[in-house]
């Protein structure tokens, strides 16, 4: 009797959650349509735009915006998830916006100011700022102030940078208390990864002094493996883009030039200067040679960067897209907005495994690059005789 | 004449950028395609060859595969720089 109760759970369960995904874009298809009902003008004006709002459209959109609250701009909602905002949104129920307000700090040349970005709010000026385009800008116009303010990027990363401490810092009081014993917990998630780290990425690409770089290797790929994955967590404390935040990436491959750089033997600038293999007339008179490898030092970190930011962003501007083809449908269709939804949500959730896929990977890549650039710059000379 | 005009309409109209973007993306969207199903390919092979060394081949498959999706990312930020930014 207990048998074959369960095996039936394993084709209910399944079909429940798929229905309630269903159901639960089928609901929001219904809330987002009931205003737009009433003007014929919506149609044209749907087909007429599909992304960003354009100036000679607008003057079309006045008459009918007044009856259309929920006509929805995909290009606009999908950069207002990617970037950067003074505030976390966090839902919108009817007209009702739910959002954190975060500070915002700004240094000028009469000091410090700090504030709550509610002051802020729908373009009011306050203390001589206000936000325009998601930038904070002076009223007076001139640009001469650090905006140090604490961003949803920022309270994002300082979320991850808490977990982070909180689960290493764990694992670490565990290993002081109990020695080198099978691990539980927590920790039986993350030793694989440290072990990984260490014996896949450092040990085979810096050699034997793998242990002087191995911190920053397991830091750079814990965060940018938590950032990853609480990007795509569609709630709060997750759901914003830290990752696919270009300065962020930037800073991160900033580090390892520089760790790179200072940490480069003789042999590595001279290898760069002075290229061994290479014919003679590649270097002199014109340096070919050492112009390309001299390129070749500053585009590794640039790929670097570049590479996890189009990663992640481009993930999650795909999901965010898939999601407003529910809406960009039902405005022409109600029918059609429940059909696409159904292939839409379906299509949602397989991407959204593939970006799991992809924010472990981004790290590991992140990681397994680094540790490759370390391991050619304390390249020791091994004379050419020896090939 | 009229391909002087079409010529005039290229140069001038803000349109054709997007055109130009599009068309970006889907090659960009094609390089990567070719790239990643070579390194599929020859993968696949390898591990019919050896099954024992397809633990490794996996490994090194996906990382070749993140390196290409960079090169192909790059066209897309450049087209998606193209679309959004005025």
């Amino acid at each position: 009797m207990a048998r074959s109760n369960r095996k039936i759970f394993r084709y209910l369960i399944p079909t429940f959650i798929i229905l309630l995904y269903v159901g639960y874009a089928g609901v929001k298809v219904v809330y987002a349509n009931e205003p737009i009902k009433e003007t014929q003008q919506n149609v044209e004006n749907v087909v007429a735009d599909s992304s960003v709002n354009t100036a000679e459209t607008s003057a079309e959109h006045k008459p009918a915006e007044e009856h259309k609250e929920a006509k929805l701009d995909a290009g606009k909602l999908i950069m207002e998830h990617i970037a950067d905002a003074h505030d976390w949104h966090i839902a919108t129920i009817g007209h009702n916006h739910i959002s954190i307000p975060l500070p915002v700090i700004i240094k000028d040349a009469s000091g410090l100011h700090v504030f709550s970005s509610s002051h802020l709010h729908e373009g009011e000026v306050y203390q001589g700022y206000k936000i325009e385009e998601g930038k904070i800008i002076a009223e007076n116009g001139n640009d001469d102030f650090y905006d140090l303010s604490i961003t949803k990027n920022v309270a994002a990363m300082f979320i991850a940078v808490f977990a982070l401490l909180w689960i290493m810092l764990s694992i670490a009081g565990s290993y002081k208390r109990n020695g080198i014993v099978a691990p539980k917990g927590i920790q039986s998630f993350v030793e694989p990864l440290i072990f990984f780290i260490r014996d896949e990425v450092a040990i085979p690409s810096i050699g034997k002094k793998y242990e002087k770089y191995l911190p920053y290797l397991l830091t750079i790929f814990f965060f940018i493996f938590f950032n990853n994955i609480f990007g795509l967590i569609p709630f709060f404390p997750g759901g914003a883009n830290v990752t696919g935040n270009i300065s962020i990436t930037m800073i991160l491959a900033l580090f390892t030039f520089a760790i790179t750089s200072f940490s480069a033997k003789k042999e590595y600038w001279i290898h760069i200067i002075n290229t061994p293999g290479v014919p003679w007339w590649l270097k002199f008179p014109v340096p070919l040679m050492p112009i390309v490898e001299l390129i070749g030092v500053f585009s590794k970190p640039f790929v670097l960067m570049v590479r996890l930011f189009a990663n992640i962003t481009a993930g999650h501007i795909i999901m965010l897209g898939f999601f407003s083809l529910i809406f960009i449908f039902a405005e022409m269709n109600t029918g059609l907005g429940f059909g696409v939804s159904i292939f839409s949500v379906a299509f949602t959730t397989f991407m959204s495994f593939l970006e799991l896929l992809v924010a472990f990977l981004q790290a590991y890549v992140f990681t397994l690059l680094s540790a490759l650039y370390f391991g050619m710059a304390i390249e020791e000379h091994h004379s050419e005789e020896h090939h | 004449m009229t391909i002087l005009n079409i010529l005039l309409q290229a140069v001038t109209d803000p349109g054709f950028a997007k055109m130009g973007a599009g068309i970006g993306a889907g090659l960009a969207a094609i390089g990567a395609g070719i790239g990643i199903g070579r390194i599929g390919g020859s993968a696949l092979e390898s591990i019919a060859r050896q099954p024992e060394i397809s633990g490794d081949l996996r490994a090194n498959m996906i990382v070749a595969a993140a390196l290409v999706e960079g090169a192909a990312f790059f066209a897309i930020v450049v087209c998606l720089l193209i679309v959004f930014v005025k």
